[in-house]
């Protein structure tokens, strides 16, 4: 036994932890367990089967959308809801719903795997482009506003695409890919920007139950590394590139700092999201309430909807409408220049909402 | 030493989207073994054309690049001391955009 002390110990000598029987095909980072494919898909699709009863996200009898862009994490979205729907019986009326962007070189091939997603899952397809709901594009918009607040854009006006694509698909919650590693660059991208609404809301598993469509993300808890390693081994197809806009966002910086973070302590992700998840806001804080807008009849915090006014913005040639920081006549230390320079913004934004537009 | 690369998830871009490529790497004068250390410094040398900030970061990979050694997570062989063989195929795939 002495001398096992001294021979160096090689992944071949080890068996998986869960099986002992098999070669290990990877360690997850999740457990630090090494475990090899046969028992990794188990676990993984067992986790997932687990997080979706343990939360109660569905109900027998419901239709509901997956969003897919033919990306990574919606293309195994939609692999695993339909295969744990069939082989658990949760009785579900899946379909796949995608949005077209309008951005040349990036949506455009995306959407091509989406179509091949159809067929190959046998899932019936909705596309909803912004050309279609809006009449701008996002390389139009882009050429209008420039490199910056790309993302405030595309994001306000997908989630209201994937609003009116559910509702057209007359389904009743809407499915999304964000996996662990979204979530808790959410939560710091949140305190980084001191957005105590969002930071909040960002860790449900289920929002929007108020609203008009509510949406879950099944893949919460699972990590990104895990989700690109179980799309490998099955041999998947996905669409592999970054948004052409990208590479200005925000977001990026919190990526950068969580995947620094998750070579160190691979838990740090769960655990910044278990932090997210028992956040309290102290009463005292001013929160936005929520009512509707009164230019489309959205869900809204403020008079008009978030995409109303980026959309009057664009279409009156005021790309800053609806960016930047907006601060409330409440706020008595209210910056001259602040005001100034959001001009319109003031007769068409009514309340404060405690959050920064970046 | 022949080996057989690929790259997946969009880093093929950096390589003339190339995604697999068939190499043979010389050994450092002296040494009878290649470790993944080195090989990384080879590619970075010889076939990424451009922004290798995508690929590696230091002496290793960019956080959110995945490496797998014969179809196997190179956290199980020791990272960058992981040793090769002659035709083992190495992957690199990078998690870095959109799902």
């Amino acid at each position: 036994m002495e001398e096992g002390n001294k021979i160096p110990k090689s992944a071949s000598s080890r068996l998986c932890c869960r099986c002992n029987e098999r070669k290990p095909a990877l360690k997850r980072p999740k457990t630090l367990e090494q475990i090899c494919r046969k028992c990794f898909y188990e676990v993984f699709e067992e986790e997932i089967h687990q997080v979706i009863v343990g939360n109660q996200l569905f109900k027998a009898g419901e239709r509901v959308a997956i969003g897919a862009s033919g990306g990574k994490d919606s293309t195994v979205l939609a692999y695993v809801m339909s295969e744990l729907n069939r082989r658990h019986n949760y009785g579900l009326d899946l379909f796949l719903l995608s949005v077209d962007e309008g951005i040349t070189g990036y949506r455009d091939d995306s959407l091509e795997t989406v179509k091949r997603n159809e067929v190959q899952y046998g899932l019936p397809l909705k596309i909803v482009s912004y050309k279609e709901l809006y009449g701008w594009t996002m390389d139009e918009i882009v050429k209008v506003i420039g490199l910056k607040n790309n993302c405030t854009f595309c994001g306000v006006f997908r989630r209201q695409a994937l609003d009116r694509g559910a509702a057209y698909l007359k389904v009743d919650k809407l499915v999304t890919g964000h996996n662990a590693d979204d979530i808790a660059e959410t939560v710091l991208l949140n305190i980084l920007r001191g957005d105590v609404a969002r930071l909040s809301r960002c860790t449900s598993i289920t929002t929007g139950e108020d609203g008009p469509i509510p949406r879950c993300k099944p893949f919460k808890y699972t990590y990104e590394k895990e989700i690109v390693m179980y799309a490998y081994f099955k041999k998947l197809d996905y669409f592999s590139t970054e948004c052409i806009y990208s590479p200005n966002a925000y977001r990026g910086f919190a990526r950068e700092f969580i995947k620094d973070l998750e070579r160190i302590r691979p838990r740090a992700i769960v655990d910044i999201i278990k932090s997210g998840e028992n956040f309290r806001i102290s009463t005292s804080t001013k929160m936005p309430e929520q009512g509707t807008c009164e230019r489309c009849g959205y869900i809204s915090s403020q008079k008009w909807c978030k995409a109303c006014v980026l959309l009057e913005g664009l279409n009156r040639g005021l790309p800053k409408l609806g960016i930047g920081r907006s601060r409330g006549l409440e706020n008595g230390n209210g910056n001259r220049k602040d005001m100034e320079q959001n001009g319109d913004v003031r007769s068409i934004e009514s309340k404060q909402c405690g959050s920064l537009d970046f | 030493m022949h080996l057989t690369l690929e790259f997946g998830g969009g880093l093929e871009l950096l390589c003339d989207s190339v995604k697999i490529h068939n190499v043979d790497v010389e050994l450092k004068k002296g040494l009878e073994k290649l470790t993944m250390k080195d090989l990384l410094a080879w590619v970075r040398t010889n076939l990424i054309k451009e922004r290798p900030e995508m690929f590696m970061k230091g002496d290793t990979v960019r956080p959110g690049v995945l490496v797998l050694v014969n179809d196997c997570d190179w956290e199980l062989s020791g990272q960058l001391e992981t040793t090769l063989q002659e035709k083992d195929v190495v992957v690199f795939i990078s998690t870095l955009h959109g799902g």
